[in-house]
């Protein structure tokens, strides 16, 4: 067993961007969003994302930009803190330690240093008491305060923080909870509450979901759970106050937001629908139809020219004041559950899962960053609750990625299922997928899985289903362009549970609850079949490379199998664990690697992504992530990684490096060199990412001097020429060196050329391991003197 | 903000035969000219010369028509008794024909009266012909012979009797003046060579012949009796090459086509058949009536079809000429000038360029259902023309109804004219395998919304009565098929006794599939 400080989960991204409303900066340059433990800074023109403010150690619960000054915004979190930051440079101003977890801030112009956050009534926050605090801030030149300062403006209000207001400058603060508005005025120190009744007459539900204050008349629209609009007015005096209603949405409003000169209203709901109302004109409204999920929150930037929609589906839209969509900032889409499994699209090594409704979502890894939705579904989304809507619920990629495979289905709950299959082919023009057949009665009961064959030559699809059943479909039979039925098998009538093909598509695996069939796909005969002992199978994979004679399964009780497909021999091992991740090399019956509570939420899915470069990481317990990494995706979409030492070394150096070609100013000369220098680290990447070290100053030098001298007190460039000449040919040296290293390494990677995910890797001895660090560290500065020497 | 995605209307593949290009081929004619002959049409023959005149022989007279002509341009009347297998010699201007009474008689294309009358045989002649030489004629009749005439001197110059049985067909060699084929009633055929006098080579056709064919190769031979058309290879010593059973009744006519020597028959079940040169049938002509006789002029510019009830039905080839005639009575539309109308306009480089939003053109139905007009819709697209001619069209608007969960919505509060539409469209589709899934919901929201006033329409009652007929009927059909499946799955166990997996691959797929919707529909006939 290994010790776990080696290898350690990392939060990698892909969080939720839409938990608070967005704030847009006083320039209408920056979004803000709260994104897990960290505050991220996206380009309202670009869309890009720019840095993350990172800090907390918990989730990001509240932002809120300084009053007082408008490069700085507050951050509050559940780990009991409350940051200052500047946002555009990134940088921690100060850290106000509260002590309780915080659930959301507030402030206001006229509140100097002072901050209202909610806290939870109880130390238990899962108790729905929570209570509206004022914190003064005081005032130290240390990084560190403690505030404790607090005083309780109210307790038991709403836990949802849209349901708090500031009103007019600040007079007074108007917050909801249930059937109940209360407005707390800070002059008088006193509440007025108004309430509803819990229903009228026509059935509709009163309760409150949201609440905004306009920002130069003494009015408050709330929304509520039926989907109307209140707009409070003369509520200073107790009892005549009024109230008008409004109604457009069908369900509840999710988010009301005035825009900041007072003249429109935005509300948005369930539907996805932006809604303006006209202040003061009654009815008049505007509507931005069919923005994405439906809409969380709203807001306006402070000069009225941007609005911020976030969306329930990991979205930020943002929206122009004429009501035309400028900008859309995707997180990694957050559907209803991730019904296929983790994939990873060959061509562009993305992540593919279920994003939004009826689509396939391409995450590049790499980046982080949400690539395109894929229509797979291709039908109008009506938002509407209880909705028995199309979902994908299968997906599936050839091994060179030119074919996909999904299947949709509709009708889990009622009786009729309906389902179709449908196969996209890679358009290499477009750069996307496009729909190739839709099969709509594959099988006649419901599909559980499907696999490609991993030829390269022909390509076929496997479905299996729920009536017993195991198709096999093949592209252009009679040269036709689709894809057909080519066999139907099935074994004693029995349900099959999973499909796997062999390596080489020699074989396929087929598993009929506790039996699994072998099947050669070329003639279609039965070669073999395995009994499992007791426990259905769940999963069947197939080894690769050295190790494709395993056939591996996991069943119901707990149990991995491990066949030996040359010998029909079996092996096995039982194990169990909550949270735990066990990797196994498919030879050995113990754990090659073992980690107990990956993190606290539960996990999903993980799915093996293969590496750009293998690593060159030669301990034992870490070497199986040298040519792939494993990525969890947990409840709240987050993604976690695995990560070792070498390879956070190596991102740090990375990172810094960035930052200093970033400074170097672009002109012509650096647009050649940048050229040529890219090339230059190409080649020298795959060896080692020391190797390019020494060279660097040598190179630098000349070259930095160049691009830092102005234009017009450079020599003339018959003397610039010979420098460039000389540099280069010293960078060539360079580069021969770095060959003599790669040879070393080479031999290294021989050996871990096997060493991929599920396949046996030979163990170094100690005594090898050594002579290899041994051989890497040896100086090569000797060949250059070699190479000099030759005539 | 992404727009609006229209209804997805799915085209499934029809079944059945693909469009090949001899199929496009020959259904480029024209509906047919019927001209009213006087009897049964037995023979007709196209002039070999330029204007391609042919003559039609029925009842007692020969009638000469030209090309495009209605009107005979000649007729041969001066016959006391039946005409038979009139033709035309090499060169256009003799006419030959044998008659009921046993004389044949030769006449000029321009006269009035026979040239020559030979005289010889003692029953009626059905066949003659002219040999390629042109000066002899070979007939062959009911008394069993077969005689070659001197046309200058008018004798007999030989007389065979081979055949046991009445001769009624034949076929001079185009390439050697003294071969000829004669197919007769006593089932074979026999080829003869006028230097030996007798026969060279005998087939058996197995049926009474009623025509035979040369190749223009002469190297195949068509002979056409019963049911069969077999294909001889006369190369071979007159193997049998291929043998046809396409017609369900006598074939009694056979002819090839000038372009691509492609075989055509007719037959008494009133159809004329195409085949390929592999001898598939690439299209059919339906005529009303059984086929004596048939031929196809030069260029298949024309094909004639004689019957037996005397009409003689002509199909004149379709071309391009045609077309443009009736394209140019249409109104032009607009001129490429308007069309490209500042479309060709190439902006400077210091110009703004303004982008236009394209706009997004959706049906009728789809601007009513992006609006939640759930009824109109439905209205929409169950529109006469949209259900007759696009029902695919009208179900993918149900189906979005029902994914959308509003089907009920849209089926509710509808007046008996309406409703009879939605239930004559529920009449026609529902038994289609591609519709019936989403008709059958449609038939039990209806059910369950208009149970209470059912019985104040007689009209809409009377359509519910009809319904239940169809689908009872469907029922038992699809009971049906599911007990030959039964019995196929028998067969195929007891075949492949040990591979039981194997014969899944054999089973048709379509039987699989029909099976699948009995349950549904016999499940829901039980609920109506």
């Amino acid at each position: 067993m290994v010790e776990e400080s080696d290898v350690r989960v990392v939060r990698f991204g892909g969080s939720k961007i839409n938990l608070r409303p967005p704030i847009i900066s006083t320039d209408s340059r920056f979004v803000l969003c709260t994104s897990g433990d960290s505050v991220k800074v996206y380009s309202t023109r670009t869309e890009e994302w720019l840095h993350s403010l990172q800090g907390h150690t918990n989730q990001v619960t509240g932002i809120a930009l300084n009053p007082a000054n408008h490069l700085q915004v507050y951050s509050c979190s559940a780990d009991g803190t409350v940051k200052l930051w500047d946002f555009i440079d990134g940088i921690l101003i100060k850290t106000f330690i509260i002590g309780y977890p915080l659930f959301a801030i507030y402030v206001s112009e006229k509140h100097e240093g002072i901050v209202f956050l909610h806290i939870a009534m109880d130390t238990d926050s899962k108790k729905e008491g929570f209570q509206l605090v004022a914190v003064h801030l005081p005032k130290s030149a240390e990084q560190e305060v403690e505030a404790k300062e607090l005083s309780a403006v109210s307790s038991h209000i709403s836990p949802n923080p849209s349901c708090t207001a500031f009103g007019r400058e600040g007079q007074y603060i108007a917050f909801a909870r249930n059937l109940q508005l209360n407005v707390y005025f800070f002059r008088k120190q006193k509440t007025y509450s108004f309430s509803l009744k819990a229903t009228d007459k026509k059935g509709a539900k009163n309760a409150f979901t949201c609440i905004a204050c306009h920002p130069t008349d003494d009015c408050i629209a709330t929304g509520h759970e039926d989907g109307k609009i209140r707009l409070w007015r003369n509520f200073i005096h107790k009892k005549e106050y009024t109230y008008s209603t409004q109604h457009w949405h069908h369900n509840a409003v999710n988010t009301l937001c005035f825009t900041p000169e007072g003249t429109n209203l935005l509300s948005g709901g369930i539907e996805s629908v932006l809604v303006q109302w006209q202040y003061g004109t009654g009815n008049r409204k505007e509507f931005l139809p069919r923005l994405g999920g439906s809409i969380l929150h709203v807001s306006a930037s402070s000069d009225g020219q941007l609005f911020c929609t976030s969306h329930s589906d990991n979205k930020i839209t943002v929206i122009e004041s004429s009501f035309k969509v400028c900008g859309v900032i995707q997180g990694l889409v957050k559907g209803d559950a991730v019904l296929t499994d983790l994939m990873i699209d060959p061509r562009s090594k993305a992540l593919v899962l279920n994003g939004k409704p009826g689509h396939l979502q391409f995450y590049s890894l790499l980046r982080d960053k949400h690539l395109y939705n894929l229509d797979i579904v291709q039908q109008e989304y009506i938002y509407e609750a209880g909705l028995d809507q199309f979902e994908v619920v299968k997906a599936a990629f050839d091994i060179k990625g030119y074919w996909l495979a999904t299947v949709e289905e509709r009708g889990q709950k009622s009786a009729d299922l309906e389902f179709f299959l449908k196969l996209w082919s890679y358009d290499e023009r477009t750069q996307s997928f496009v729909l190739n057949t839709t099969i709509t009665a594959a099988h006649t009961d419901r599909i559980i899985s499907m696999c490609f064959s991993s030829s390269e030559e022909t390509t076929m699809l496997v479905t299996i289903a729920e009536d017993g059943q195991f198709k096999a479909w093949c592209q252009g039979v009679d040269d036709q362009n689709f894809w057909s039925c080519d066999f139907v098998g099935s074994y004693h009538n029995l349900k099959p549970t999973n499909c796997s093909f062999s390596a080489d598509s020699s074989l396929l695996a087929v598993s009929f609850q506790e039996v699994i069939t072998i099947w050669s796909p070329d003639t279609w005969e039965l070669l073999t079949t395995l009994c499992q002992p007791p426990g259905v199978i769940r999963d069947l994979c197939f080894g690769r490379l050295s190790c494709s004679k395993y056939l591996i399964s996991t069943t119901t009780r707990n149990l991995l199998c491990c066949w030996n497909l040359l010998t029909c021999a079996f092996l096995m091992d039982s194990f169990s664990g909550l949270y735990t991740v066990f990797v196994f090399k498919p030879n050995e019956p113990r754990p090659l690697f073992t980690h107990k509570n990956v993190c606290s939420e539960k996990i999903h899915r993980a799915v093996f992504v293969p590496r750009e470069e293998p690593l060159n990481n030669c301990d034992e317990s870490s070497q199986w992530l040298n040519r792939s990494q494993l990525y969890f995706l947990t409840q709240n979409m987050d993604l976690l990684t695995f990560s070792t030492a070498t390879e956070e070394d190596r991102m740090l150096s990375s990172s810094t490096r960035l930052v200093i070609d970033d400074s170097v100013a672009v002109t012509p000369f650096y647009l050649l060199l940048g050229k040529h220098r890219q090339q230059q680290q190409k080649l020298n990447t795959p060896s080692h990412q020391a190797a390019d070290r020494p060279q660097q100053p040598q190179g630098s030098v000349t070259i930095t001097e160049l691009l830092h001298t102005p234009a017009h007190v450079l020599p003339p460039a018959s003397v610039l020429c010979s420098m460039f000449v000389s540099s280069l040919l010293i960078s060539n040296t360079g580069e021969e060196d770095s060959e003599g290293e790669m040879e070393a390494c080479d031999s290294q990677q021989e050996l871990r050329v096997q060493g991929s995910v599920d396949e046996v890797t030979p163990k170094l001895s100690k005594a090898q391991e050594r002579e290899l660090k041994r051989v890497r560290k040896t100086d090569f500065s000797w060949m250059a003197g070699l190479i000099a020497s030759k005539p | 903000m992404a727009s609006f995605k229209p209804t997805k209307v799915q085209f499934l593949p029809k079944l059945g035969e693909k469009v090949t290009e001899d199929t496009l081929y020959w259904k480029n004619y024209k509906s047919p000219v019927q001209i009213k002959e006087f009897g049964a049409v037995t023979k007709i023959d196209f002039s070999p010369l330029a204007p391609h005149n042919y003559a039609v022989t029925a009842s007692t007279r020969i009638h000469v028509y030209g090309l495009h002509s209605q009107e005979p341009i000649r007729s041969f009347t001066r016959f006391r008794d039946t005409a038979y297998g009139g033709s035309f010699r090499g060169d256009g201007k003799l006419l030959v024909a044998g008659s009921e009474e046993g004389l044949i008689r030769l006449f000029d294309i321009c006269g009035r009266v026979a040239l020559r009358q030979f005289t010889g045989h003692s029953k009626a002649v059905h066949v003659t012909s002219f040999l390629s030489d042109g000066f002899r004629v070979v007939s062959g009749s009911d008394d069993l012979t077969c005689r070659v005439w001197d046309v200058p001197s008018a004798v007999e110059l030989s007389s065979i009797t081979e055949h046991t049985d009445y001769i009624r067909a034949l076929a001079p060699s185009k390439l050697n003046p003294d071969l000829f084929v004669t197919g007769s009633y006593d089932h074979t055929v026999k080829v003869f060579d006028m230097r030996s006098g007798s026969s060279v080579m005998t087939m058996q056709h197995g049926h009474p012949v009623e025509c035979v064919l040369l190749y223009p190769s002469e190297a195949l031979l068509v002979s056409t009796g019963g049911r069969y058309v077999k294909i001889w290879d006369l190369l071979k010593g007159g193997q049998e090459l291929v043998s046809l059973k396409n017609h369900h009744k006598t074939v009694t006519c056979a002819c090839l086509s000038s372009v691509g020597n492609k075989l055509l028959t007719g037959s008494l079940d009133r159809h004329v058949k195409v085949y390929n040169s592999s001898y598939k049938v690439v299209h059919n002509f339906d005529c009303d009536a059984s086929i004596l006789s048939m031929a196809v002029a030069p260029d298949d510019e024309v094909v004639a079809v004689g019957m037996t009830n005397g009409v003689l039905s002509v199909r004149h080839r379709k071309h391009k000429k045609d077309k443009e005639t009736l394209t140019s009575r249409r109104r032009r539309g607009p001129s490429y000038r308007v069309f490209v109308k500042g479309k060709n306009f190439v902006p400077r480089q210091d110009d703004f360029l303004v982008s236009k939003p394209v706009k997004q053109y959706l049906r009728k139905y789809d601007k009513q259902l992006k609006s939640f007009e759930v009824s109109k819709a439905l209205d929409t697209a169950l529109q006469m023309w949209t259900r007759t001619s696009k029902p695919e069209v009208t179900v993918a608007v149900i189906i979005e109804l029902n994914r959308r969960g509003t089907l009920k919505n849209a089926l509710a509060g509808r007046n008996e004219e309406s409703l009879t539409k939605i239930l004559n469209f529920l009449l026609k589709h529902i038994f289609d395998p591609r519709f019936s899934r989403p008709l059958l919901t449609v038939g039990d929201i209806v059910l369950d919304l208009y149970r209470q006033v059912l019985h104040q329409s007689p009209v809409v009652e009377r359509q519910l009565q009809r319904l239940m007929e169809v689908l009872g009927r469907e029922a038992e059909l699809q009971q049906e098929l599911l007990q030959v499946l039964g019995i196929l799955d028998t067969l195929f166990a007891s075949l492949t006794p040990r591979k039981e997996v194997l014969w899944e691959e054999h089973c048709p797929m379509s039987l699989n599939n029909h099976c699948v919707s009995v349950s549904s529909v016999s499940a829901d006939v039980c609920r109506i």
